[in-house]
Protein backbone atom coordinates (compact mmCIF):
# COMPACT_ATOMS: atom_id res chain seq x y z
CA UNK A 1 0.00 0.00 0.00
CA UNK A 2 1.40 3.52 -0.82
CA UNK A 3 1.50 5.74 1.58
CA UNK A 4 0.75 9.53 0.31
CA UNK A 5 2.64 11.84 1.00
CA UNK A 6 0.97 15.66 1.80
CA UNK A 7 3.26 17.03 -1.13
CA UNK A 8 2.22 14.40 -3.66
CA UNK A 9 0.60 15.81 -6.58
CA UNK A 10 -0.13 12.66 -8.55
CA UNK A 11 0.98 9.20 -8.81
CA UNK A 12 1.16 6.54 -11.36
CA UNK A 13 1.77 2.71 -10.42
CA UNK A 14 2.23 -0.01 -12.74
CA UNK A 15 0.15 1.64 -15.22
CA UNK A 16 -0.22 -0.20 -18.47
CA UNK A 17 -3.06 0.13 -21.41
CA UNK A 18 -3.70 -2.29 -24.56
CA UNK A 19 -6.50 -1.15 -27.24
CA UNK A 20 -7.72 -3.45 -30.31
CA UNK A 21 -6.46 -1.55 -33.39
CA UNK A 22 -8.92 -1.32 -36.58
CA UNK A 23 -7.88 -4.84 -37.61
CA UNK A 24 -8.98 -5.94 -34.49
CA UNK A 25 -5.37 -6.88 -33.06
CA UNK A 26 -4.37 -6.07 -29.18
CA UNK A 27 -1.82 -3.14 -29.37
CA UNK A 28 0.28 -2.66 -25.81
CA UNK A 29 1.01 0.81 -25.45
CA UNK A 30 2.11 1.71 -22.65
CA UNK A 31 4.14 -0.78 -19.82
CA UNK A 32 4.72 -0.36 -16.39
CA UNK A 33 4.90 3.20 -16.23
CA UNK A 34 5.48 4.53 -12.45
CA UNK A 35 5.74 7.91 -11.28
CA UNK A 36 5.34 10.29 -9.16
CA UNK A 37 4.69 14.28 -8.28
CA UNK A 38 4.59 16.45 -5.86
CA UNK A 39 2.67 19.91 -6.26
CA UNK A 40 4.31 22.69 -8.19
CA UNK A 41 6.68 20.09 -10.09
CA UNK A 42 7.38 20.95 -13.86
CA UNK A 43 7.37 17.45 -15.52
CA UNK A 44 8.08 16.90 -19.71
CA UNK A 45 7.52 13.41 -20.95
CA UNK A 46 9.34 13.25 -24.26
CA UNK A 47 9.44 9.47 -26.63
CA UNK A 48 9.84 9.17 -29.96
CA UNK A 49 5.98 9.02 -32.42
CA UNK A 50 3.55 6.38 -31.34
CA UNK A 51 5.28 5.75 -28.03
CA UNK A 52 1.88 6.61 -25.67
CA UNK A 53 2.68 9.29 -24.78
CA UNK A 54 -0.65 10.87 -25.77
CA UNK A 55 -2.47 7.79 -24.10
CA UNK A 56 -0.66 8.84 -20.80
CA UNK A 57 -1.78 11.95 -20.64
CA UNK A 58 -5.34 10.97 -21.50
CA UNK A 59 -4.92 8.27 -18.62
CA UNK A 60 -3.99 10.97 -15.95
CA UNK A 61 -6.55 13.18 -17.13
CA UNK A 62 -9.33 10.32 -16.99
CA UNK A 63 -10.63 10.10 -20.41
CA UNK A 64 -8.90 6.73 -20.84
CA UNK A 65 -9.39 4.35 -17.99
CA UNK A 66 -6.02 2.08 -17.96
CA UNK A 67 -6.43 -1.57 -18.73
CA UNK A 68 -3.05 -2.49 -15.96
CA UNK A 69 -2.27 -0.22 -12.90
CA UNK A 70 -3.35 2.75 -11.39
CA UNK A 71 -3.36 6.80 -11.14
CA UNK A 72 -3.96 8.90 -8.32
CA UNK A 73 -4.28 12.36 -8.27
CA UNK A 74 -4.26 13.91 -5.22
CA UNK A 75 -4.62 10.93 -3.07
CA UNK A 76 -7.90 9.81 -5.24
CA UNK A 77 -7.89 7.30 -7.95
CA UNK A 78 -8.40 8.11 -11.63
CA UNK A 79 -10.36 5.48 -13.54
CA UNK A 80 -11.71 6.96 -16.45
CA UNK A 81 -13.40 9.60 -14.82
CA UNK A 82 -12.32 13.50 -15.17
CA UNK A 83 -11.39 14.44 -11.52
CA UNK A 84 -11.74 18.55 -10.27
CA UNK A 85 -8.81 20.15 -10.54
CA UNK A 86 -6.98 18.84 -13.88
CA UNK A 87 -6.73 21.21 -16.86
CA UNK A 88 -5.88 20.07 -20.24
CA UNK A 89 -4.46 21.62 -23.12
CA UNK A 90 -4.50 19.49 -26.16
CA UNK A 91 -2.45 19.64 -29.18
CA UNK A 92 -5.15 20.28 -31.89
CA UNK A 93 -6.88 23.83 -31.59
CA UNK A 94 -9.71 23.71 -29.18
CA UNK A 95 -10.86 26.83 -29.18
CA UNK A 96 -14.74 26.68 -30.08
CA UNK A 97 -15.17 28.99 -33.23
CA UNK A 98 -18.92 29.59 -33.06
CA UNK A 99 -17.93 31.25 -29.63
CA UNK A 100 -15.62 34.89 -28.69
CA UNK A 101 -12.58 34.29 -26.85
CA UNK A 102 -14.29 35.82 -23.96
CA UNK A 103 -16.97 32.90 -24.47
CA UNK A 104 -14.47 30.65 -24.88
CA UNK A 105 -12.50 31.20 -21.40
CA UNK A 106 -15.67 31.15 -20.07
CA UNK A 107 -17.22 28.47 -20.88
CA UNK A 108 -15.91 26.32 -18.06
CA UNK A 109 -17.21 28.62 -15.58
CA UNK A 110 -20.64 29.25 -17.35
CA UNK A 111 -20.93 24.94 -17.08
CA UNK A 112 -19.90 25.43 -13.49
CA UNK A 113 -22.64 27.74 -12.73
CA UNK A 114 -19.83 30.00 -11.13
CA UNK A 115 -21.15 33.31 -9.83
CA UNK A 116 -21.32 35.67 -12.69
CA UNK A 117 -19.29 38.35 -11.02
CA UNK A 118 -16.28 35.92 -10.38
CA UNK A 119 -16.54 35.00 -14.12
CA UNK A 120 -15.83 38.61 -15.34
CA UNK A 121 -13.40 38.63 -12.62
CA UNK A 122 -11.74 35.40 -13.35
CA UNK A 123 -11.70 35.54 -17.15
CA UNK A 124 -10.62 39.57 -17.26
CA UNK A 125 -6.82 38.13 -15.55
CA UNK A 126 -7.02 34.92 -17.50
CA UNK A 127 -7.34 37.55 -20.55
CA UNK A 128 -5.48 39.97 -19.01
CA UNK A 129 -2.32 36.95 -18.35
CA UNK A 130 -2.55 35.52 -21.60
CA UNK A 131 -2.44 39.12 -23.38
CA UNK A 132 -5.42 39.15 -25.17
CA UNK A 133 -8.22 41.50 -23.57
CA UNK A 134 -8.47 42.98 -26.48
CA UNK A 135 -9.00 40.25 -28.44
CA UNK A 136 -12.06 39.47 -25.98
CA UNK A 137 -15.07 39.95 -28.78
CA UNK A 138 -13.13 38.42 -31.39
CA UNK A 139 -13.93 34.63 -32.64
CA UNK A 140 -10.94 32.38 -32.89
CA UNK A 141 -11.25 32.65 -36.83
CA UNK A 142 -9.88 36.24 -36.35
CA UNK A 143 -6.82 35.20 -34.19
CA UNK A 144 -3.11 33.37 -35.37
CA UNK A 145 -2.48 30.05 -34.39
CA UNK A 146 -0.13 30.91 -31.57
CA UNK A 147 -3.17 33.25 -30.44
CA UNK A 148 -5.85 30.57 -30.59
CA UNK A 149 -3.30 28.30 -28.25
CA UNK A 150 -3.59 30.96 -25.70
CA UNK A 151 -7.24 31.05 -25.73
CA UNK A 152 -7.18 27.40 -25.15
CA UNK A 153 -4.71 28.46 -22.24
CA UNK A 154 -6.66 30.77 -20.55
CA UNK A 155 -9.70 28.22 -20.80
CA UNK A 156 -7.74 26.18 -18.53
CA UNK A 157 -5.82 28.69 -16.43
CA UNK A 158 -9.67 30.69 -15.46
CA UNK A 159 -10.71 27.32 -13.95
CA UNK A 160 -7.55 27.35 -11.63
CA UNK A 161 -6.59 23.98 -11.96
CA UNK A 162 -4.01 22.21 -9.70
CA UNK A 163 -2.84 19.69 -12.04
CA UNK A 164 -2.01 21.14 -15.76
CA UNK A 165 -1.69 18.72 -18.70
CA UNK A 166 -0.27 20.09 -21.90
CA UNK A 167 -0.49 17.17 -25.17
CA UNK A 168 2.40 18.88 -27.39
CA UNK A 169 0.21 22.33 -26.79
CA UNK A 170 2.67 24.02 -28.95
CA UNK A 171 3.09 21.79 -31.88
CA UNK A 172 1.71 23.67 -34.65
CA UNK A 173 3.51 26.90 -34.27
CA UNK A 174 6.96 27.75 -35.04
CA UNK A 175 9.95 27.77 -33.16
CA UNK A 176 9.79 31.97 -32.21
CA UNK A 177 6.28 31.44 -31.30
CA UNK A 178 6.78 28.48 -29.63
CA UNK A 179 9.69 30.29 -27.69
CA UNK A 180 7.44 32.76 -26.59
CA UNK A 181 4.81 30.91 -25.31
CA UNK A 182 7.60 28.47 -23.45
CA UNK A 183 7.75 31.53 -21.60
CA UNK A 184 4.27 32.53 -21.43
CA UNK A 185 4.04 28.94 -19.84
CA UNK A 186 6.84 29.35 -17.25
CA UNK A 187 4.98 32.62 -16.13
CA UNK A 188 1.83 30.70 -15.59
CA UNK A 189 3.15 27.79 -13.77
CA UNK A 190 5.36 30.09 -11.28
CA UNK A 191 2.10 32.26 -10.82
CA UNK A 192 -0.42 29.46 -10.43
CA UNK A 193 1.83 27.58 -8.61
CA UNK A 194 -0.02 24.32 -10.62
CA UNK A 195 1.70 21.03 -10.76
CA UNK A 196 2.77 20.91 -14.94
CA UNK A 197 3.25 17.92 -17.36
CA UNK A 198 4.50 18.52 -20.39
CA UNK A 199 3.92 16.21 -23.39
CA UNK A 200 6.21 17.29 -25.95
CA UNK A 201 9.05 15.89 -28.94
CA UNK A 202 10.74 18.95 -28.82
CA UNK A 203 13.70 18.27 -26.93
CA UNK A 204 14.82 22.22 -26.74
CA UNK A 205 11.25 22.73 -25.02
CA UNK A 206 11.47 19.54 -22.51
CA UNK A 207 15.12 20.63 -21.97
CA UNK A 208 13.99 24.87 -21.37
CA UNK A 209 10.61 24.61 -19.35
CA UNK A 210 11.23 21.13 -17.15
CA UNK A 211 12.17 20.41 -13.31
CA UNK A 212 12.24 16.84 -14.45
CA UNK A 213 11.89 15.02 -18.17
CA UNK A 214 10.49 11.57 -18.27
CA UNK A 215 12.37 9.58 -21.93
CA UNK A 216 9.80 7.40 -22.79
CA UNK A 217 11.18 3.88 -24.99
CA UNK A 218 9.24 2.98 -28.08
CA UNK A 219 5.73 1.19 -27.97
CA UNK A 220 4.58 -0.51 -25.72
CA UNK A 221 6.03 2.94 -23.91
CA UNK A 222 7.63 3.21 -20.90
CA UNK A 223 10.14 5.32 -18.56
CA UNK A 224 13.41 4.60 -19.96
CA UNK A 225 15.52 7.56 -18.02
CA UNK A 226 14.28 9.95 -15.82
CA UNK A 227 16.62 13.62 -16.16
CA UNK A 228 16.57 16.32 -13.49
CA UNK A 229 17.40 19.42 -15.54
CA UNK A 230 18.65 21.64 -12.13
CA UNK A 231 17.27 24.80 -13.67
CA UNK A 232 16.13 27.69 -10.88
CA UNK A 233 12.09 28.30 -10.71
CA UNK A 234 12.80 31.96 -12.12
CA UNK A 235 13.73 31.41 -15.31
CA UNK A 236 12.75 31.99 -19.19
CA UNK A 237 13.87 30.77 -22.90
CA UNK A 238 16.84 32.78 -22.65
CA UNK A 239 18.21 29.60 -20.52
CA UNK A 240 18.26 27.74 -24.14
CA UNK A 241 21.96 28.91 -24.40
CA UNK A 242 23.07 27.48 -21.31
CA UNK A 243 25.36 24.28 -21.55
CA UNK A 244 23.28 22.45 -19.12
CA UNK A 245 20.31 22.49 -22.11
CA UNK A 246 22.39 21.55 -24.46
CA UNK A 247 23.99 18.67 -21.95
CA UNK A 248 20.02 17.40 -21.25
CA UNK A 249 19.40 17.60 -24.74
CA UNK A 250 22.13 15.50 -25.84
CA UNK A 251 21.22 12.99 -22.82
CA UNK A 252 17.36 12.74 -24.01
CA UNK A 253 18.78 12.10 -27.92
CA UNK A 254 21.63 9.39 -26.51
CA UNK A 255 18.64 7.97 -25.04
CA UNK A 256 15.86 8.25 -28.18
CA UNK A 257 17.63 7.44 -31.03
CA UNK A 258 17.82 4.16 -31.29
CA UNK A 259 14.16 3.93 -30.02
CA UNK A 260 13.01 6.64 -32.78
CA UNK A 261 14.74 4.61 -35.17
CA UNK A 262 13.44 1.69 -34.10
CA UNK A 263 9.72 3.45 -34.30
CA UNK A 264 10.28 4.77 -37.89
CA UNK A 265 11.70 1.17 -39.13
CA UNK A 266 9.09 -0.60 -40.30
CA UNK A 267 7.61 2.11 -42.25
CA UNK A 268 10.47 2.40 -44.12
CA UNK A 269 10.87 -1.30 -45.00
CA UNK B 1 -22.76 45.54 -50.59
CA UNK B 2 -19.51 45.11 -52.55
CA UNK B 3 -18.27 45.64 -55.87
CA UNK B 4 -18.94 41.89 -56.70
CA UNK B 5 -22.74 42.60 -55.68
CA UNK B 6 -22.83 45.77 -57.25
CA UNK B 7 -22.18 44.13 -60.65
CA UNK B 8 -24.47 41.08 -60.33
CA UNK B 9 -27.44 43.63 -59.90
CA UNK B 10 -26.04 45.37 -62.62
CA UNK B 11 -25.86 42.57 -64.99
CA UNK B 12 -29.96 41.16 -63.72
CA UNK B 13 -30.83 45.27 -64.40
CA UNK B 14 -29.83 45.01 -67.61
CA UNK B 15 -30.85 41.94 -68.86
CA UNK B 16 -34.65 42.53 -67.25
CA UNK B 17 -33.93 46.22 -69.65
CA UNK B 18 -33.03 44.24 -72.63
CA UNK B 19 -35.99 41.73 -72.02
CA UNK B 20 -38.25 44.58 -71.48
CA UNK B 21 -37.14 46.44 -74.74
CA UNK B 22 -37.48 43.30 -76.60
CA UNK B 23 -40.85 42.48 -75.85
CA UNK B 24 -42.07 46.25 -76.50
CA UNK B 25 -40.05 46.42 -80.01
CA UNK B 26 -42.53 43.26 -80.61
CA UNK B 27 -39.02 41.30 -81.11
CA UNK B 28 -40.37 38.97 -78.45
CA UNK B 29 -43.73 37.73 -79.43
CA UNK B 30 -46.50 37.82 -76.29
CA UNK B 31 -47.08 34.23 -76.85
CA UNK B 32 -43.76 33.64 -76.14
CA UNK B 33 -43.12 35.62 -73.09
CA UNK B 34 -44.75 39.22 -71.67
CA UNK B 35 -42.22 42.28 -70.60
CA UNK B 36 -41.10 42.10 -67.35
CA UNK B 37 -43.17 45.25 -66.76
CA UNK B 38 -46.28 43.53 -67.58
CA UNK B 39 -45.14 40.52 -65.59
CA UNK B 40 -45.38 43.13 -62.45
CA UNK B 41 -48.82 44.49 -63.35
CA UNK B 42 -50.42 41.14 -63.45
CA UNK B 43 -48.49 40.16 -60.62
CA UNK B 44 -50.49 43.26 -58.62
CA UNK B 45 -53.39 42.28 -60.24
CA UNK B 46 -53.22 38.72 -59.20
CA UNK B 47 -52.93 39.57 -55.75
CA UNK B 48 -55.79 41.41 -55.27
CA UNK B 49 -57.94 38.00 -56.11
CA UNK B 50 -59.20 35.87 -53.17
CA UNK B 51 -58.51 32.75 -55.48
CA UNK B 52 -54.94 33.33 -55.96
CA UNK B 53 -54.24 34.28 -52.31
CA UNK B 54 -56.02 30.92 -51.38
CA UNK B 55 -53.79 29.05 -53.57
CA UNK B 56 -50.78 30.70 -52.45
CA UNK B 57 -51.68 30.34 -49.16
CA UNK B 58 -52.05 26.66 -49.65
CA UNK B 59 -48.74 26.47 -51.18
CA UNK B 60 -46.61 28.09 -48.56
CA UNK B 61 -48.66 26.09 -46.02
CA UNK B 62 -47.47 22.96 -48.13
CA UNK B 63 -43.79 24.24 -48.06
CA UNK B 64 -43.37 25.15 -44.63
CA UNK B 65 -44.78 21.86 -43.29
CA UNK B 66 -42.30 19.87 -46.05
CA UNK B 67 -39.51 22.09 -45.01
CA UNK B 68 -39.75 21.15 -41.19
CA UNK B 69 -40.63 17.38 -41.58
CA UNK B 70 -37.37 17.36 -44.39
CA UNK B 71 -35.25 19.29 -41.48
CA UNK B 72 -36.38 17.39 -38.52
CA UNK B 73 -36.50 14.21 -40.00
CA UNK B 74 -33.32 14.45 -42.09
CA UNK B 75 -31.80 15.71 -38.85
CA UNK B 76 -33.02 12.63 -36.71
CA UNK B 77 -32.44 10.18 -39.52
CA UNK B 78 -28.94 11.69 -39.60
CA UNK B 79 -28.20 11.22 -35.83
CA UNK B 80 -29.34 7.82 -36.05
CA UNK B 81 -27.30 6.79 -38.68
CA UNK B 82 -24.33 8.74 -37.73
CA UNK B 83 -25.06 6.49 -34.14
CA UNK B 84 -25.29 3.39 -35.63
CA UNK B 85 -22.30 2.45 -38.25
CA UNK B 86 -23.75 -0.61 -39.32
CA UNK B 87 -27.01 0.55 -40.34
CA UNK B 88 -25.04 3.43 -42.17
CA UNK B 89 -23.58 1.14 -43.90
CA UNK B 90 -26.81 -0.48 -45.22
CA UNK B 91 -27.84 2.99 -46.17
CA UNK B 92 -25.24 5.27 -47.43
CA UNK B 93 -25.63 3.61 -50.73
CA UNK B 94 -28.74 4.03 -50.70
CA UNK B 95 -28.78 7.61 -50.27
CA UNK B 96 -26.61 8.37 -52.59
CA UNK B 97 -28.04 6.32 -55.50
CA UNK B 98 -31.21 8.26 -54.51
CA UNK B 99 -30.08 11.61 -56.28
CA UNK B 100 -30.44 9.23 -59.46
CA UNK B 101 -34.21 8.44 -59.06
CA UNK B 102 -36.61 10.96 -60.44
CA UNK B 103 -38.83 10.45 -57.65
CA UNK B 104 -41.82 12.14 -59.55
CA UNK B 105 -42.58 8.79 -60.72
CA UNK B 106 -43.58 8.64 -57.18
CA UNK B 107 -45.89 10.55 -57.20
CA UNK B 108 -48.94 9.09 -58.70
CA UNK B 109 -48.07 6.74 -55.60
CA UNK B 110 -48.31 9.13 -53.42
CA UNK B 111 -51.62 10.03 -54.92
CA UNK B 112 -52.89 6.66 -54.02
CA UNK B 113 -51.59 7.00 -50.47
CA UNK B 114 -52.62 10.20 -49.54
CA UNK B 115 -54.96 11.45 -52.06
CA UNK B 116 -55.28 14.46 -53.91
CA UNK B 117 -55.13 17.09 -52.04
CA UNK B 118 -52.03 18.32 -48.97
CA UNK B 119 -50.30 15.33 -48.11
CA UNK B 120 -49.34 13.48 -51.02
CA UNK B 121 -47.57 17.19 -52.38
CA UNK B 122 -45.82 17.16 -48.42
CA UNK B 123 -44.73 13.33 -49.47
CA UNK B 124 -43.21 14.33 -52.53
CA UNK B 125 -41.48 17.27 -51.39
CA UNK B 126 -40.05 15.56 -48.25
CA UNK B 127 -39.03 12.38 -50.39
CA UNK B 128 -36.61 15.53 -52.46
CA UNK B 129 -35.65 17.35 -49.43
CA UNK B 130 -34.88 15.07 -46.31
CA UNK B 131 -32.29 13.22 -48.55
CA UNK B 132 -29.98 16.43 -48.93
CA UNK B 133 -30.11 17.14 -44.62
CA UNK B 134 -29.97 13.05 -43.72
CA UNK B 135 -26.27 13.25 -46.03
CA UNK B 136 -25.30 16.63 -44.80
CA UNK B 137 -26.09 15.77 -41.09
CA UNK B 138 -23.83 12.42 -41.30
CA UNK B 139 -21.47 14.58 -42.65
CA UNK B 140 -21.42 17.38 -40.25
CA UNK B 141 -21.69 15.07 -36.99
CA UNK B 142 -18.57 13.04 -38.45
CA UNK B 143 -16.41 16.40 -39.17
CA UNK B 144 -16.62 17.40 -35.74
CA UNK B 145 -13.11 17.56 -34.47
CA UNK B 146 -12.62 14.83 -31.43
CA UNK B 147 -10.56 17.39 -29.00
CA UNK B 148 -14.25 19.07 -28.87
CA UNK B 149 -15.70 16.50 -27.19
CA UNK B 150 -12.54 15.17 -25.28
CA UNK B 151 -12.45 19.35 -24.26
CA UNK B 152 -16.12 18.89 -23.28
CA UNK B 153 -15.05 15.90 -21.04
CA UNK B 154 -13.00 17.62 -19.57
CA UNK B 155 -15.58 19.82 -18.58
CA UNK B 156 -16.98 17.07 -16.74
CA UNK B 157 -20.50 18.01 -19.53
CA UNK B 158 -23.49 14.95 -19.42
CA UNK B 159 -23.93 13.72 -23.30
CA UNK B 160 -27.27 15.62 -23.35
CA UNK B 161 -24.83 19.23 -22.87
CA UNK B 162 -21.98 17.85 -24.74
CA UNK B 163 -24.59 17.12 -27.77
CA UNK B 164 -26.85 20.98 -27.17
CA UNK B 165 -23.36 23.02 -26.13
CA UNK B 166 -20.60 21.19 -28.41
CA UNK B 167 -21.71 18.57 -31.26
CA UNK B 168 -24.49 20.65 -32.56
CA UNK B 169 -22.80 23.91 -32.50
CA UNK B 170 -19.85 22.37 -34.26
CA UNK B 171 -21.61 20.46 -36.84
CA UNK B 172 -23.70 24.09 -37.67
CA UNK B 173 -21.56 25.04 -41.03
CA UNK B 174 -22.71 21.40 -42.29
CA UNK B 175 -26.39 21.72 -41.10
CA UNK B 176 -27.26 24.62 -43.24
CA UNK B 177 -25.79 23.39 -46.03
CA UNK B 178 -28.37 20.50 -45.17
CA UNK B 179 -31.15 23.09 -44.41
CA UNK B 180 -30.20 25.35 -47.98
CA UNK B 181 -31.03 21.45 -49.76
CA UNK B 182 -34.11 20.74 -47.59
CA UNK B 183 -35.44 23.99 -48.62
CA UNK B 184 -34.92 24.45 -51.79
CA UNK B 185 -35.58 20.78 -53.03
CA UNK B 186 -38.95 20.45 -50.58
CA UNK B 187 -39.94 24.25 -53.05
CA UNK B 188 -39.51 22.58 -55.89
CA UNK B 189 -41.05 19.51 -55.20
CA UNK B 190 -44.34 20.79 -53.60
CA UNK B 191 -44.45 23.36 -56.78
CA UNK B 192 -43.62 20.96 -59.41
CA UNK B 193 -46.90 18.49 -57.94
CA UNK B 194 -49.05 20.73 -58.03
CA UNK B 195 -48.08 21.96 -61.31
CA UNK B 196 -48.81 17.76 -62.48
CA UNK B 197 -51.60 17.33 -60.31
CA UNK B 198 -53.70 19.24 -57.68
CA UNK B 199 -56.78 20.86 -56.10
CA UNK B 200 -55.26 23.37 -55.18
CA UNK B 201 -51.70 26.03 -55.08
CA UNK B 202 -49.89 28.30 -56.98
CA UNK B 203 -48.69 25.53 -59.07
CA UNK B 204 -51.56 24.25 -60.17
CA UNK B 205 -53.22 28.16 -60.77
CA UNK B 206 -49.53 28.30 -62.97
CA UNK B 207 -50.60 25.24 -64.94
CA UNK B 208 -53.82 26.09 -65.54
CA UNK B 209 -52.85 29.82 -66.61
CA UNK B 210 -50.50 27.53 -69.09
CA UNK B 211 -53.40 25.42 -70.63
CA UNK B 212 -55.95 28.43 -71.08
CA UNK B 213 -52.45 29.99 -73.01
CA UNK B 214 -53.13 33.01 -70.08
CA UNK B 215 -49.68 34.30 -70.72
CA UNK B 216 -50.71 37.35 -68.45
CA UNK B 217 -51.54 35.49 -65.79
CA UNK B 218 -48.89 32.82 -66.00
CA UNK B 219 -46.08 34.97 -65.82
CA UNK B 220 -47.90 37.12 -62.86
CA UNK B 221 -47.45 33.80 -60.78
CA UNK B 222 -44.13 33.04 -62.01
CA UNK B 223 -42.70 36.35 -60.92
CA UNK B 224 -44.67 35.75 -58.12
CA UNK B 225 -42.86 32.08 -57.20
CA UNK B 226 -39.63 33.39 -58.01
CA UNK B 227 -39.48 36.36 -56.31
CA UNK B 228 -40.52 34.31 -53.24
CA UNK B 229 -38.17 31.67 -53.76
CA UNK B 230 -35.28 34.32 -54.19
CA UNK B 231 -36.18 35.89 -51.01
CA UNK B 232 -35.96 32.06 -49.11
CA UNK B 233 -32.68 31.32 -50.89
CA UNK B 234 -31.22 35.02 -50.11
CA UNK B 235 -31.85 34.70 -46.61
CA UNK B 236 -30.19 31.74 -46.31
CA UNK B 237 -27.65 32.59 -48.09
CA UNK B 238 -26.88 35.44 -46.19
CA UNK B 239 -27.07 33.54 -42.68
CA UNK B 240 -24.61 31.00 -44.22
CA UNK B 241 -22.18 33.18 -45.87
CA UNK B 242 -22.34 35.53 -41.92
CA UNK B 243 -21.35 31.87 -40.38
CA UNK B 244 -18.69 31.24 -42.85
CA UNK B 245 -17.16 34.88 -41.82
CA UNK B 246 -17.46 34.12 -37.85
CA UNK B 247 -16.13 30.67 -38.30
CA UNK B 248 -13.31 31.92 -40.93
CA UNK B 249 -14.56 29.61 -44.05
CA UNK B 250 -15.12 32.22 -45.90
Amino acid sequence: MLTMNRNEALTATGVGHEFRDRNGRTVRALDGIDFSLTRGDFFSVIGPSGCGKSTLLEIIAGLVAPTEGRVTFEDRPVNGTVPDGIGVVFQEDASFPWLTVWENVAFGLRRARVDAGEIERRVAYALRFMGLTEFAKAHPAQLSGGMRQRVCIARTLVQQPRLILLDEPFAALDQQTRLVMGDELLRLWRESGATVILITHSLDEAAMLSDRIGVMSGRPGRFIETLVTGHPRDRDSRILGDARCAELTAAMWSHLRDESLRAVEPASR
Amino acid sequence: MNAVAWTRLAVIAAFVALVEALCRFGIIKPITLIAPSAMVASLVHLLGQADVRADLLFTLVNVVVTVAISIAGGFAIGVLLHRFTRARRVVSPLLAASYAVPMFVFYPLMIVLFGLGRWSLIAIGVMLGIIGMIVNTIDGLDRIPRVYTKMAAMQRMSPLATTFLVVLPAATPHLVTGVKLAVTYSITGVIAGEFILSVAGLGRHIALAYNDLDNTAMYGLLLLLLLVTTLVNVSIHAWEQRMHRVWGRA
